[in-house]
């Protein structure tokens, strides 16, 4: 009789309203409530981010879409976002192709060697790309940026290409070729289509990594410079402060459709 | 007798073109496909990784002259990180702060080390609240959630998705001197002045960063829970486990992977931390990143930033590979 209460209790347990409900809400109060402090003051009308709220104004937007610097900053992210998310995700595609479709010797290491740059501090390899670009000649520019936003989107690319290409497409691949399909066709038909959720992804995660992406740009940029160091740049005036974090309420909002809009494609797909 | 001839003649007209012949060597080698295919990923990975880490090692043996580099090898910057560390006696004495408990005899650390000593606590403070905060939460979704666990995961990562400068930022505004708890206690009428004491000390830094860094903690714990063979939950109660003990001989063990990856993604990020000790660390919250900073801002060393990075790089590596090797251990007395 015990263990078949226990297991009962086991089922039942999974809907009730207990400590761990209580606490998976206040958990979700702790991630949300600093977070929702941005769009809150950036609606407050005063310049000083403060309680007592003084009234409501939109003339913290105005002043964030009045600001030049700020549209050529976000623009400046866009593209290297963009660019990067492409670039990541065709070598992580290619690399992990390679290494989940052909037996290669040392496929540990090698893959080891790739996932360097997500157990290496961020500063570290900012600075050694500094370094690298000082001694190479190269000025720092969007470019420098972008080259060290793809060392960090690779690995991550091919992770996620990994975990998508594994398993079931070799068999399906050879079917195609047996059935007298050359490898263009093969890959059109089948890798690809197949592959698309994944490849989906990887650019997403690539584009948001790159779009976000503070130390390493702080130490590779330029006279541009990306969302990021823009913002780091304007933190230290008070008076910039309100369009910060109108700005920052629009990040969140374009974040919120964004991921609403990835979670109803990947629905819509499966 | 048989004519030798012919065949030879008949080889001759299929002789291969060298193009052929190599196509031939590439279509039937699968290694070399495959490294073909990994050429690209490789390359840019020397040129971007082991190129400038390279460089970095070199850098890290050199000195700064006034402006230029003196290219001479030496050891005069990792000489410079050591310096000064010995034996000093103090007078005992326990602090209510984690960072400030005094033995009767210590070992005096420079600035260098005690720093990057001071990020690796505070750090490892960081792992252990994200990873305790995170766990039952990921619990919950893994276990309780039947029908929208996606929508629970979506809800956990959006806030993430916002500018992480953004997120530490919100903290100051927080904290701060005229922040939101004061203002807003203020306002009550519950204190008479803002409280100092919050903001711009190691405390702030650990809350903030432990905010920050919280669904990276929250995804690899709810996938290694998630893995979990829900039978075997069944069979441990079958043979009499109560939910604690179930919990502590079952669940507990097999999500360590999870808990351990967690772990990682969290300690690794955030020891080489810059911006949040900065923004609400102050001075007493400063990290090694600040100081690796400096020396390639104000300071402008930066054969002595290199080597403090290598250093940092050094220490950090055989931490983990330390924690990595007694977990297997662990793992094999217990399988």
């Amino acid at each position: 009789m015990s263990s078949g209460a226990g297991y009962g209790t086991y089922a039942l347990s999974k809907r009730r309203i207990d400590g761990l409900f209580v606490y998976a809400v206040i958990y979700l109060a702790f991630v949300y409530v600093p977070v929702l402090f941005l769009p809150l003051f950036s609606f407050n009308d005063s310049i000083y981010i403060a309680f007592p709220l003084k009234g409501f104004t939109f003339e913290w937007y105005g002043k964030m879409v009045d600001s030049p610097g700020l549209i050529t900053a976000l623009t400046n992210s866009l593209q290297v976002a963009s660019i990067v998310a492409v670039l990541a995700t065709i070598f992580g595609t290619l690399a992990a192709k390679a290494v989940t479709r052909y037996r290669i010797p040392g496929r540990g290491p090698i893959v080891g060697f790739i996932m360097i740059p997500l157990v290496i501090p961020g500063i570290i390899m900012g600075i050694a790309l500094l370094i690298l670009s000082k001694m190479a000649g190269l000025s720092l520019s969007l470019y420098t940026i972008g080259l060290g936003h793809m060392l960090v989107c690779v690995p991550f690319s091919m992770l996620v290409m990994i975990s998508r290409l594994e398993g079931f497409e070799k068999a399906m691949e050879e079917a195609s070729m047996d059935l007298g399909e050359n490898a263009w066709v093969t890959f059109w038909r089948i890798t690809f289509p197949l592959s698309v959720p994944g490849l989906i992804a990887s650019l997403l995660l690539s584009f948001t990594i790159s779009f976000d992406e503070f130390i390493l740009a702080f130490f590779l940029a330029g006279t541009d410079v990306t969302l990021p160091v823009y913002i780091w740049s304007q933190l230290r005036f008070p008076s910039k402060l309100p369009s910060v974090l109108a700005l920052g309420a629009c990040i969140l909002m374009a974040s919120f459709v964004l991921v609403s809009f990835a979670e109803w494609f990947r629905r819509r797909g499966t | 007798m048989v004519d030798r001839t012919a065949p030879t003649a008949a080889l001759g007209e299929v002789q291969l073109t060298l193009f052929q012949r190599m196509r031939a060597i590439f279509l039937r080698y699968e290694p070399l496909r495959g490294f073909a295919l990994l050429s690209p990923t490789l390359g840019i990975m020397l040129v971007a990784l082991a190129l400038p880490v390279g460089l970095l090692g070199a850098y890290s043996f050199w000195t700064q002259n006034y402006l230029d580099i003196d290219h001479t090898l030496t050891l005069a910057n990792y000489l410079k990180f050591f310096k000064g560390i010995g034996i000093e006696f103090q007078m005992p004495g326990i602090e209510f702060s984690p960072f400030a408990i005094t033995w009767p005899i210590g070992i005096y650390l420079p600035i260098y080390p005690s720093l990057l000593l001071k990020s690796m606590k505070i750090s490892g403070m960081v792992t252990l609240a994200t990873v305790l905060l995170a766990y039952p939460m990921a619990y919950f979704i893994a276990f309780r959630v039947t029908q929208h666990k996606m929508i629970w995961l979506i809800l956990i990562t959006i806030p993430f998705w916002t500018s992480y400068l953004l997120r530490v930022f919100s903290w100051k505004i927080i904290l701060g001197y005229n922040g939101v708890i004061n203002s807003g206690l203020m306002s009550l009428g519950l204190i008479s002045e803002p409280i100092s004491w919050i903001l711009y000390n190691p405390t702030a830094v650990v809350v903030t960063l432990a905010h920050a860094w919280a669904a990276f903690a929250i995804l690899p714990i709810y996938v290694s829970l998630e893995k979990i063979d829900r039978s075997l939950l069944e069979a441990a109660t079958d043979l009499g486990d109560g939910p604690m003990m179930r919990f502590l001989r079952v669940t507990l063990p097999l999500s360590m992977p999870g808990v351990i990856a967690a772990s990682l993604l969290v300690f690794i990020p955030t020891v080489g931390d810059y911006v949040t000790p900065k923004l609400v660390g102050g001075t007493t919250g400063i990290m090694i990143g600040n100081i690796i900073q400096s020396q390639f801002g104000k300071a402008n060393n930066w054969p002595m930033g290199a080597a403090l990075s290598i250093i940092s790089m050094l220490v950090i590596t055989a931490l983990i590979c330390a924690v990595l090797w007694f977990t297997n251990r662990a793992r094999k007395r217990v399988a």
